[in-house]
């Protein structure tokens, strides 16, 4: 089931997560771990990771945990962006960064998701992430 | 009125004053953003305009058309730096605390989007900015942005 779940999850990654080098590395209780290698396409100030990516990286991991639990739901719906705030704790070296998701609150219209990203410890985060999604009914 | 030429803010040799369309030249032709293909579009005393062009590869749900909202966050943070540079007229080194972005509405199928933030305050260690993102008309924005950033102490950038 793991695995098939990891295939689905990464099928579902955007052009422009994939693009940027974002990878679905394993699930932990359920919810995919995200992962982006370090590469030019992705830093900012030499040797540091760009918040445009690291930004990239959190929305990604959101949008994962979220379609992770539609899933066990089993429902279809279509995703909209109603916002996403990122708070950077501390600048992200030239190593590979990780995120995963967690759903705070799923209602029928609209799901709250909280998102950590970090690079050698998850008690330590780098980088964190709420956003606001609004979903849409398939064939609505 | 911009030019192209760093103007001299200070007198006997201090560093030339923060010209963002010069600076594009050299911000973009790598890394993160040459990556996005942003380009300089516009500035003003506190506020800086940039432009991120339509690319299948950045498109956030397979088959829409439609720009991710990966690549606006990138755009809007590189034009708040860029703001924080044009209003205090110096190049040093700035970190983002946070960034909020509240999408209006998806940008259009095919359409590059255009971002312009504005550095309203600046105090001793920290700057404030807003702005919008638009494609094509500034009154109907995709989204609106907040941000809070920190100066470091110590780094020249």
């Amino acid at each position: 089931m793991s695995a098939g779940e990891l295939a689905v999850l990464a099928a579902e990654l955007p052009a422009y997560a994939r693009s940027l080098g974002i990878g679905i590395e394993r699930l932990e209780q359920g919810m995919p771990v995200l992962a982006l290698p370090f590469d030019s396409q992705v830093e900012g100030r030499p040797g540091v990771l760009h918040g445009g990516a690291t930004s990239g990286l959190l929305e990604s991991a959101g949008y994962a945990a979220l379609r992770a639990e539609l899933h066990r739901q089993q429902r279809s719906v279509r995703l909209k962006p109603i916002g996403v705030t990122v708070q950077f704790l501390t600048a992200a070296r030239n190593q590979t960064t990780f995120a995963i998701g967690r759903v705070n609150r799923l209602g029928r219209r609209n799901a709250n998701i909280e998102v950590l990203a970090w690079q050698d410890d998850p008690a330590r985060p780098v980088a964190t992430a709420v956003m606001n999604i609004l979903m849409v009914e398939d064939g609505g | 009125m911009p030019g192209g030429l760093a103007q001299t803010g200070r007198m006997n040799g201090a560093a030339p004053r923060f010209d963002p369309a010069q600076a594009a030249r050299f911000l973009f032709a790598r890394a993160h953003p040459g990556w996005l293909g942003l380009h300089y579009a516009a500035h003003g005393s506190d506020w800086v305009e940039l432009t991120l062009p339509w690319r299948e590869d950045l498109v956030g749900e397979t088959g829409s058309g439609v720009l991710a909202t990966g690549p606006i966050v990138s755009l809007m943070d590189m034009a708040c730096g860029m703001a924080i540079w044009t209003a205090t007229g110096e190049f040093r080194a700035v970190a983002t605390l946070d960034l909020r972005v509240d999408y209006m509405r998806p940008a259009r199928a095919g359409a590059a989007v255009h971002g312009r933030s504005q550095c309203y305050r600046v105090t001793r260690s920290a700057a404030f900015l807003r702005g919008t993102a638009h494609d094509g008309d500034p009154d109907d924005p995709v989204a609106h942005i907040a941000g809070v950033f920190m100066f470091i102490p110590g780094q020249s950038r």
